[in-house]
């Protein structure tokens, strides 16, 4: 359930890129929490209905420029303090502005919640209110799908895994408290310690994979590798001069580097250079051949293998599959200089390859969208390699860092022999914030199971 | 005086109308009560006894007054989580744990070795005393009024109750009525393929209540119980079992001081368990069993399920614990806890003659199950008051629950609201976060239940605060407020405090040299300070008490000077534990505007399309009080509840 009564935030201008984009917080400590995260000295004593010119600091490093709308109770939006940070319209900008709130007590807002508290405290009429209800109602259905469609995979069905493990040590917890007068087994220390180290490493993991950024703020990296003349730099090109409208212009990150970023449904890919800057690729990669590449493949957390499927490079392309097989490299197979008219000729040919190639050209831009889609899957799908990217959403995050410090809370309680009432306390709270995120609601019925296991009553 | 027959549809029957000279006497036999409580178990005598405290004039209408406050079935108060319900009604002002205190036989603090939130006050008592005590303090109780009969229908008049009709034929009028029917509704005990009529062995069911309620509107439906043979204790040989001995200090329910039992005269019991042979006969059995030919309709509770029941759903158990507990002071008589069964009689006397120390065993009567008609308590308010019918209240089994203390304190609840609303006054209702008995109400009129529902810590979210040393901080402030409970336990409470506090302050600014400390955390296998501490940061360390610590440190002690253990023992939990206690009163506060945001009495559920209809649903049915209420009855999710916000308005 959602308290009333604490500062909520969230992107408040509609997903993807545009000129600028809007942060809004909401709650008793909203002008405190921009305070700390302002760069000018006393916003809290700022009259209400001002803007103010400043930028977005955290530890030390400009986020971005902005400028800061105060609006004090009962004169706002949903009639509690609001702040309204309007940032460049980044989605990696407004993403961190956002975990920085986060960071300063501020809670993520749930689908609908700003206009849920401007209608309690008495702004919004019914008609209006309804409209946020219908909201709330479609997309709670839907978040925790998108949430673990974005999950990686693996990691989504461990988290799950994990909670009904976490779920069955807290019923057994809850037998030894409850039936502590009879005859019944307990609950195993030592294993429910190895779950909770299990649990913590993968909740850090992507804990970090959202701090570090893989995905915000460096994006999934992918390596373009390929023989020579396979054309990889026009590749590029063609990714990158397709995406430009939608490439940010991000203040203190270079040139180069937002130039070979690609936003693709909203996850952004870094073209890694398997050798270099576009411009001079062509000889670096022919300077220091294969070998060179091969080592950026190994870092890259996805390889497009492309190369020219006009012609006949069966073996060829056999023997590298085996190659990203053996070395656990996650692949894509794009057969380039395919238009429409040597499609089937080129299907014919590459008959004998059992993984799905993506035929392209990548001077005529057919197919592109297809390549895009299929790089997208690989990550959606969560068939990633181990360290990439695992959360995008700041929703989840906030969730996971709860998760992380009720972990953190049980070990330590276990640690210092705290009793089992106790450490159930930060268990209820951990499952809580698990749920939140595989979309499971506890429903708390332990009880159930500890009737169906164990021979209760006396 | 005008007209006599001006009176004469107004005058109930029983009435005795004469004149004298001009003037027309009328002399009920009955006055009209402020509230008539039908039932006289755990829940009825409560329900009477908060009542008339608070100033009611009160009826308790018994079918049989030789047997008000029976305990049915096992001889024991409290327990875990139960033992917390039974310090809360102290608290309130409540009898039945000055009752227990009285007739304890043992004592035992269970859960001593877990945090504070889970020590649970146990007493066994003697079955005889216990009821007796309850009587005596009824009797004693001023505007309680006794009448014996069986209550055969209710007096209602525009959706209002009037009062109640005995089987005598006896209208008596009353402004709220209170019904803790117990397992006497439509009572039906069955001990193998034999089934008879009653509410306990040997006593009459009720009828006729059931049926007119149903014809009201209320739902009815049936649940099961059961319990265990009743055996001659001079025919067991109890060096075959294992001991179980009463604490060395007993530390009682009450919070009024209580001369309770001395430790060294507790009666002990005593452990003992079946084994396979065991098993075995009790299969033979299973062909003539109510439960397995499906005479029982009912269901029964899953955590206290028969020994066929144990035997068919653990069958990879070889042995199965069982409590052998005397029923009192004098008595022989002996109840084997664990063993409740409704096999044939002869089933069960052969295969608990297979059981260690019970070969010998002579029986004084076999264990039965009873099935019983009671009330979904969905169909109340959260002062259980019935939705149907105003001013009518329900309490204890009727409600679907199981227990004494599980009773008592709906007992507790009913009378006090019973009373509240025939003198006008607002409701009392305890929250979740306020009580153990608020936990159990809210639970029981959000979700209902359709097994016995019986109180465990882990049905509490809030236990760290809902413990057993702090029931009084907790309700007797408020239960004064309504005058229930006296000016001498609100003086206790504050005198506790005002210690508590004294001694708090000490140990925050006592500060000594490692010296002083060092002896006495040695002896404790804790290590040695290297500087200057706080006491109360000493007290902090694992196995560091507030009491040892005062007798190895003299300064320390002269500071505190004479102090009750209990005041101490606050001050340790109070430190100890503060982490825990204040991330629960966080989430209290975290969730208090949801549990106070109200939902208006008849808002209109129809128009939220946006929300499930399952939701819809539930929540037409159930009315939730508050949007805390309505995020607790399943097949509400938090989104139908956010939802239910936005309609619901400010």
């Amino acid at each position: 359930m959602l308290p009333l009564s604490d500062t909520i935030v969230a992107i408040a201008t509609p997903p993807g890129e545009g000129a600028i984009g809007i942060i809004r917080l909401s709650g008793a400590n909203a002008i405190t929490i921009a305070a700390k995260i302002f760069s000018k000295k006393g916003l809290e004593q700022q009259p209400s209905h001002t803007l103010h010119f400043g930028k977005i600091v955290s530890n030390h490093t400009v986020i971005d420029e902005v400028v800061i709308s105060l609006f004090k109770n009962p004169k706002s939006y949903t009639g509690e303090d609001v702040v309204e940070i309007s940032c460049h319209g980044s989605n990696y900008i407004l993403q961190q502005v956002v975990s920085v709130c986060l960071q300063h007590g501020a809670r993520m807002a749930q689908a609908g919640e700003f206009t849920l508290r401007a209608f309690l405290n008495g702004k919004l009429d019914l008609t209006q209110a309804e409209a946020v209800a219908d909201l709330i109602a479609s997309q709670s259905n839907t978040a925790h799908r998108a949430a673990m469609h974005t999950l990686r995979g693996g990691f989504s069905e461990d988290l799950k895994d994990m909670r009904e493990q976490l779920i069955t040590f807290s019923a057994l917890m809850e037998l030894e408290l409850d039936f502590s007068e009879e005859d019944v087994e307990f609950a195993d220390r030592t294993r429910f310690y190895q779950l909770i180290g299990a649990l913590t490493t993968v909740t850090q993991n992507l804990v970090n994979s959202f701090s570090l950024g893989n995905v915000i703020k460096n994006g999934v990296s992918v390596a373009i590798v390929g023989k020579p003349n396979a054309g990889k730099s026009t590749l590029l090109n063609t990714l990158l001069n397709e995406e430009r409208a939608i490439v940010s212009d991000i203040a203190g990150t270079t040139r180069d580097t937002i130039e070979e970023t690609l936003n693709i449904n909203g996850i952004i890919f870094r073209l890694i250079d398997t050798a270099g800057i576009r411009e001079h690729s062509k000889d670096l990669i022919e300077l220091q051949g294969i070998e060179r590449s091969r080592e950026a493949m190994k870092k890259a957390d996805i390889a497009v293998y492309l190369f020219d499927a006009s012609v006949d490079q069966l073996d060829e392309l056999k023997d590298q599959q085996r190659y990203f097989e053996e070395n656990n490299i996650k692949y894509l197979l794009a057969g380039n200089k395919v238009d429409a008219r040597g499609l089937e000729k080129a299907h014919d040919t590459y008959r004998g390859i059992d993984k799905q190639i993506i035929f392209i050209s990548a001077k005529n831009k057919e197919n592109i969208n297809e390549l895009k889609t299929a790089l997208y899957d690989l990550v959606a799908t969560g068939d990633l390699q181990q360290e990439g990217t695992i959360i995008t959403n700041v929703r989840h995050y906030g969730a996971l860092q709860e998760v992380l410090k009720s972990l953190h809370d049980i070990k330590s309680g276990l640690d210092n022999s705290v009793p089992g009432d106790l450490i159930a306390l930060d268990i209820r709270h951990c499952l809580h914030y698990l749920g939140e995120i595989t979309g499971e609601i506890t429903t708390e019925d332990k009880l159930d199971y500890i009737f169906s296991k164990f021979c209760i009553g006396k | 005086m005008g007209s006599p027959w001006l009176y004469r549809y107004s005058v109930p029957r029983g009435t005795q109308v004469f004149c004298l000279g001009d003037t027309l006497y009328l002399c009920p036999m009955f006055p009209e009560y402020d509230v008539i409580v039908v039932g006289a178990g755990h829940a009825g005598c409560e329900a009477a006894a908060a009542a008339a405290n608070m100033g009611s004039k009160v009826l308790l209408v018994t079918m049989n007054m030789q047997t008000i406050a029976q305990m049915s079935c096992n001889p024991a108060m409290g327990g875990i989580a139960k033992g917390q319900i039974v310090r809360e009604i102290d608290a309130m002002g409540g009898y039945s744990g000055i009752v227990s205190d009285k007739s304890t036989i043992q004592f035992r603090m269970l859960n001593r070795s877990k945090g504070p939130g889970m020590w649970s006050p146990r007493s066994q008592n003697d079955r005889a005393l216990f009821a007796t005590t309850w009587r005596n303090m009824l009797e004693q109780t001023p505007n309680v009024d006794f009448w014996q009969d069986m209550v055969q229908g209710l007096i209602v008049s525009r959706g209002t109750i009037q009062g109640i009709v005995t089987g005598m034929g006896q209208e008596i009028r009353a402004k709220s009525v209170v019904l803790t029917n117990g397992t006497f509704l439509n009572g039906v005990i069955h001990v193998g393929e034999k089934q008879f009529g009653g509410g306990r062995m040997g006593e009459k069911g009720a009828t006729g209540i059931t049926e007119q309620l149903v014809s009201l509107g209320f739902e009815s439906d049936r649940l099961k119980t059961g319990t265990p043979p009743r055996i001659d204790g001079r025919s067991l040989d109890y060096t075959k079992m294992e001991r179980q001995e009463g604490d060395d200090e007993v530390v009682g329910f009450s919070y009024l001081p209580i001369e309770k039992v001395k430790p060294q005269n507790q009666r002990c019991c005593w452990i003992t368990y079946t084994n396979p042979e065991v098993h075995d006969i009790l299969k033979t059995g299973f062909g003539q069993s109510p439960m397995y030919q499906g005479r029982i309709k009912g269901s029964g509770p899953r955590y206290c399920p028969s020994i066929e029941d144990k035997v068919t759903r653990f069958a990879e158990k070889e042995r199965h614990q069982l409590f052998v507990e005397p029923e009192g002071w004098d008595t022989v008589e002996i109840y084997v806890n664990g063993f409740s069964t409704s096999l044939p009689e002869e089933v069960q006397y052969k295969a608990l003659t297979m059981v260690p120390g019970f070969e010998k065993a002579k029986f004084f009567r076999p264990g039965y199950a009873i099935e019983y008609d009671y009330f979904p308590p969905t169909q109340l308010t959260a002062t259980l008051e019935t939705k149907l019918i105003k001013n009518l209240f329900f309490a204890g089994q009727i409600n679907g629950t199981t227990g004494y203390e599980e009773a008592a304190c709906q007992g507790l609840m009913a009378g006090i609201n019973a009373s509240r609303n025939a003198h006008e006054q607002e409701p009392v209702i305890l929250k979740r976060s306020d009580a153990y008995i608020g936990v159990l109400i809210d639970d029981l009129i959000s979700k209902g239940t359709d097994e016995p529902y019986r109180m465990f810590t882990s049905r509490a979210e809030y236990r760290t605060i809902l413990r057993q040393d702090n029931a009084d901080v907790r309700l007797t402030p408020l239960a004064h407020s309504i005058g229930l409970a006296s000016d001498q336990r609100l003086a206790l409470v504050n005198a506790k405090q005002g210690e508590v506090a004294r001694v708090k302050k000490i140990m925050e600014e006592f500060k000594a040299e490692p010296e002083a400390f060092n002896e006495f955390l040695e002896s404790n296998n804790s290590s040695l300070l290297t500087e200057k501490s706080k006491a109360l940061k000493v007290l902090l360390r694992p196995n560091i008490g507030i009491k040892e610590m005062m007798e190895s440190v003299p300064d320390l002690k002269a500071s505190i000077g004479e102090c009750s253990p209990l005041v101490l023992e606050q001050v340790e939990i109070m430190a100890k534990y503060a982490t825990y206690i204040e991330k629960e009163h966080e989430m209290v506060q975290k969730m208090s505007n949801l549990e106070d945001l109200a939902i208006p009495e008849h808002f209109n559920y129809e128009k939220l399309t946006a929300m499930s209809i399952e939701a819809r649903q539930k929540l037409m049915k159930i009315k939730p009080r508050t949007i805390g209420q309505a995020s607790r009855i399943s097949g509400v999710n938090p989104s139908d509840v956010q939802i239910l916000i936005v309609y619901m308005g400010r």
